[in-house]
């Protein structure tokens, strides 16, 4: 890029052999160091964060160590804190998500990639975005006040009656619980699996389904046998990226599990996240154990959504790289 | 250009706005047990004294103590006493200054439920209660409920249980009252403002208990009595250490603190659950607002001692609206005379 | 091939492909029905005073949600007069002037920011903001979302400035303009549109963010005057008040959740359309 500074005003010598306020001059110099003033800011903020959770979250780490993260027992007054429900809820309620958002979010990005034409493609795209682009305390107000009559009236009985004697769908109807956090949540993840598999599978080589439909597929068949494999990588990424999404999700969860701290079989008892229990008890933690373990709760989930975040991207990127070296 | 202008020019009528008033704003965190009260009070206040905002946020006892000792708030507000760590911990934090409690109304822990086709009042025994508390009463037709309500058929629906998710004065009262009448609940889960419970759901102050079992069919939960009134719930009578099923109003809420108020303690910290009194609601507390010793700014100082004042004299005419009971005689004096201890 | 067999697997590949279009059709309604609740409950509920008026006391009937309304404003000014220069200054930096070392570095840290959940950016806030001053504020909730705002804005910066025709720069160059006034008036303004929308974006995602604000603008009865003091922001609102047992309440929380529905979706329509109505750029 400077192989032409000679034939430039005031650019002096193209060694930089100049004192550091003749540069200072050249405002060029001045635009570097000012931009590298703000990209370094970021890396401290980041470093900062970091820092400090791990800073603050020294005593439990000290008082229990590995136990912190087996124990399920929370006990403000006698000062016994335990990660376990936490994770554990956090765990089911995304899972459940995952279970209801993976089908229906893959579905409908075969529709849109493959059947859809491309305007009916695009314009419900931009619906789909708009529904990742809704406040999470929104789903959280249509979390209380819809999902959770609707999962005693109708979901609870649903699977109770006929199904109760298994393990998950035991137990009496609370309306809030596991089950419906991650209803809300699946809600939620939906619009990410969509828009990134949808992304993937149009990056597809149009002579992978071209290949299968000369050899006699279907339709579905060359879909799903040939262009979905191909992708898979990418569909991966997509759900690990909704994975990270639910992980972190606060308020609509708390607004909806119940926030109890136990760890029950059932997915219509209640239960409780990390991010609820931050939210909840953080501002109410009188004494430096419970505070500091509630930041530890925080480094665990920052943890969490930092490795399937990193996986996601990985898988998304591998999966678009394939796609253009092979053909197409 | 023209955009820069017109982005310049907004964010100055914003700030002319922003700095139009020049109330003085004192902040305040704490209870939900009080908090109807507190916000008429604080509404009432502002406009007798236009120059005050005092800005109550109703976050749990837990909170408004924590966050007083941070000295993030001016001033907190409890309806559990702060232990002698916890003052320790202010003292530590402020150089030495202690904090002082002021009781401002009487108000009471109902026990309060959502079965449908129950209309009325059941009776709860303070065995009933502890034993639907720690789990082992778990459906509403239990002898250990239905035999102090012989009048109602029951369903045999299981009981829900609704208890507080946040730090708070209102699950503190409750769970002295059950620590002091069960001997299982002390030595299980004790009292505090934040326990260990053994079952049921969380809710987000007493609005978000009232919620709960407002709509949850075969809830019970606890909160303060002006939140069942005012969401048109049904409450229950507890059966006080006479032998009497007593409901929670004015009367029986005075009743409990007769003892107190003769015995209060110069540092107003006192407990009044399961009181002795044939009429005594045994559920019932004192709340206080948290005050520090020593302020700063003498504006605020003055403020907060001006509407201590007012709280104690033309305040307590407003509480028995909201049906809370107003402050023994002999407390107001005590108190008034605490005031001056403010510096 | 036997006749029947054909016959199944084309019935088979008929009807899951109309279940994936079922699957779709289901997604896109979703956010109808959201609307369409939010517009039945909210609408009814919107009124003058509603905009106008402060929150009354516990458990009396009427007042709005101004204090609310003008706090989230200021919140989300402040933030992006935070958050928007650092990401797009940095992006600036990444796209300009880096080596490849710096550059992996600073887009590390602002993907690692962008994972954060929004909870533990109010835990970092609380720490650095509340504490050490000694009050809840404005500029403490201002300061979360805008560390939010910054990986969005960094990233988007950088590509949209990358992908501006080489053409472009090396015309302005042969006519002898320093490298910061191509970038100022060159290469900026013809990466500008998707700029803009990246900003939009941004402050569309931080607007409905409630969590980093519980420990940072705490909330407020009146208007908070200035930056320093505790300041009530809509989604603080609609979470407490949803969570109540006053009709009253729920009825303002519909009211709040449709307007800031509306601001959010209003504000990712325009950012969507400038997009789309630019040079092509890629999607970051």
């Amino acid at each position: 890029m400077a192989t032409t500074t000679t034939a430039l005003k005031g650019a002096g010598p193209v060694t930089g052999s100049r004192s550091f306020l003749a540069k200072l001059r050249d405002g060029d110099e001045i635009a570097r160091l000012i931009t590298l003033l703000f990209a370094t800011t970021v890396v401290l903020i980041t470093a900062a964060l970091v820092w400090e959770l791990w800073v603050n979250s020294a005593l439990p780490r000290q008082k229990f160590g590995f136990h912190f993260f087996v124990t399920s027992v929370w006990d403000p007054i006698m000062d016994q804190f335990g990660a376990l429900p936490f994770i554990y809820g956090t765990m089911v309620t995304s899972a459940v998500a995952l279970f209801i958002a993976v089908p229906l979010g893959i579905g409908a990005a075969i529709f849109l990639a493959e059947l859809a034409p491309p305007r009916i493609s695009d314009t419900l795209q931009f619906f789909i975005d708009l529904l990742a682009a809704v406040p999470s305390v929104i789903y959280g107000l249509l979390g209380v006040f819809i999902v959770v009559p609707l999962m005693r009236t109708v979901i609870y009985p649903a699977l109770n009656k006929p199904f109760g004697y298994l393990p998950i769908f035991k137990g009496p109807s609370y309306g809030v619980g596991f089950m419906t956090a991650g209803i809300v949540l699946a809600i939620m993840v939906i619009p990410y699996i969509i828009s990134v598999s949808r992304e993937v599978l149009l990056s597809v080589p149009r002579d992978q389904r071209e290949a299968a439909l000369a050899l006699g597929s279907t339709r579905w068949e060359s879909t799903w046998k040939v262009v979905v494999p191909f992708a898979k990588t990418g569909i991966m990424g997509s759900i690990f990226l909704a994975l990270a999404r639910a992980l972190g999700e606060t308020m609509a969860v708390t607004m909806v599990i119940g926030n109890t701290p136990k760890i029950a079989a059932s997915l219509f008892a209640p239960g409780y996240s990390i991010a609820a229990v931050i939210a909840n008890e953080f501002t109410e933690a009188t004494g430096d154990l419970y505070l500091q373990s509630l930041i530890a709760l925080g480094l665990v989930l920052f943890l969490l959504t930092f490795i399937i975040n990193g996986l996601a991207r990985l898988l998304i990127v591998v999966t678009t790289q394939k796609g253009s070296e092979v053909g197409g | 250009m023209k955009r820069f202008v017109g982005l310049a020019v907004g964010v100055l009528a914003l700030c002319a706005i922003v700095l139009a008033d020049n109330a003085l704003l004192i902040n305040g965190a704490g209870a939900t047990f009080p908090y109807p009260i507190y916000s008429k009070w604080f509404d009432v206040y502002h406009t007798k004294n236009p120059n005050f905002q005092f800005n109550y946020q109703s976050v749990g006892s837990g909170a408004g103590i924590k966050q007083v000792t941070e000295g993030t708030v001016d001033f907190g507000a409890t309806d559990g006493p702060m232990n002698d760590d916890q003052l320790k911990a202010f003292q530590d934090k402020h150089s030495g200054v202690g904090i002082l409690h002021f009781p401002t109304v009487l108000g009471a822990d109902v026990p309060t439920y959502n079965i449908p086709g129950v209309t009325g009042a059941l009776n709860f025994t303070p065995e009933a209660l502890a034993g639907i508390f720690l789990g082992k009463v778990t459906k509403w037709n239990d002898p250990a409920i239905a035999g102090s309500n012989k009048g109602l058929t029951l369903p045999a629906a299981d009981i829900i249980v609704v208890h507080r998710s946040d730090g708070s004065g209102t699950s503190y009262i409750w769970t002295d009252y059950l620590s002091k009448v069960s001997e299982e609940w002390k030595s299980k889960v004790s009292k505090g403002t934040s326990v260990n419970w053994p079952v049921g759901l969380g809710g987000k102050g007493n609005e978000g208990v009232t919620g709960l079992v407002k709509q949850t069919p075969n809830s019970i939960g606890y909160v303060e009595l002006i939140y069942a009134v005012q969401n048109n719930i049904p409450y229950g009578s507890v059966k006080n250490s006479s032998g009497n099923f007593v409901k929670a109003d004015l009367a029986s809420v005075t009743a409990a603190a007769a003892g107190a108020a003769k015995s209060m303690p110069d540092d107003f910290r006192v407990s009044i659950t399961d009181a002795p009194g044939k009429n005594a609601y045994p559920i019932s507390s004192f709340t206080w607002l948290l005050i520090p010793q020593k302020f700063q700014d003498a504006t605020k100082r003055d403020a907060i001692k001006g509407f201590l004042n007012w709280m104690l004299g033309e305040g307590q005419d407003s509480v028995e609206t909201l049906s809370y009971a107003k402050l023994p005689k002999e407390v107001v004096a005590k108190e008034k005379k605490a005031i001056n201890n403010i510096q | 091939m036997s006749n029947g067999r054909l016959r199944w697997r084309k019935f088979l590949s008929n009807f899951m492909l109309a279940m994936t279009g079922v699957c779709a059709f289901v997604s896109v309604l979703v956010l109808f029905f959201i609307l369409g609740y939010l517009v039945f409950n909210g609408g009814t509920s919107i009124n003058w005073d509603f905009f106008t008026k402060l929150p009354k006391p516990v458990g009396e009937a009427g007042g709005g949600m101004a204090n609310a309304i003008v706090g989230s404003g200021k919140i989300l000014l402040l933030a992006s007069l935070m958050g928007v220069p650092i990401g797009f200054l940095g992006g600036i930096y990444l796209a300009e002037f880096s080596g490849k070392g710096m550059a992996s570095v600073v887009r590390y840290a602002a993907d690692l920011l962008n994972g954060v959940p929004s909870i533990v950016i109010g835990i970092f806030a609380y720490s650095l903001v509340v504490l050490p001053f000694k009050h809840f504020s404005a500029y403490a909730g201002a300061f979360a979302l805008g560390m939010m705002m910054i990986p969005i804005t960094l990233r988007s910066t950088e590509e949209f400035l990358k992908s501006v025709p080489r053409m472009l720069r090396e015309g302005a160059m042969a006519l002898g303009a320093s490298k910061w006034k191509t970038i100022a008036t060159v290469i900026v303004p013809a990466a500008y549109r998707g700029i803009m929308t990246a900003i939009l974006l941004a402050l569309a995602r931080v607007a409905g963010e409630t969590a980093p604000l519980l420990f940072t603008a705490f909330g407020n009865r009146f208007e908070s005057h200035g930056w320093s003091q505790p300041t009530a922001t809509l989604p603080v609102m609609i979470y407490t008040y949803a969570v109540s047992p006053y009709d009253d309440w729920h009825r303002q929380a519909w009211a709040a959740g449709l307007v800031l529905l509306g601001l959010v979706l209003i504000i990712n329509i325009l950012a969507r359309t400038i997009l789309s109505r630019g040079i092509a750029v890629p999607r970051s």
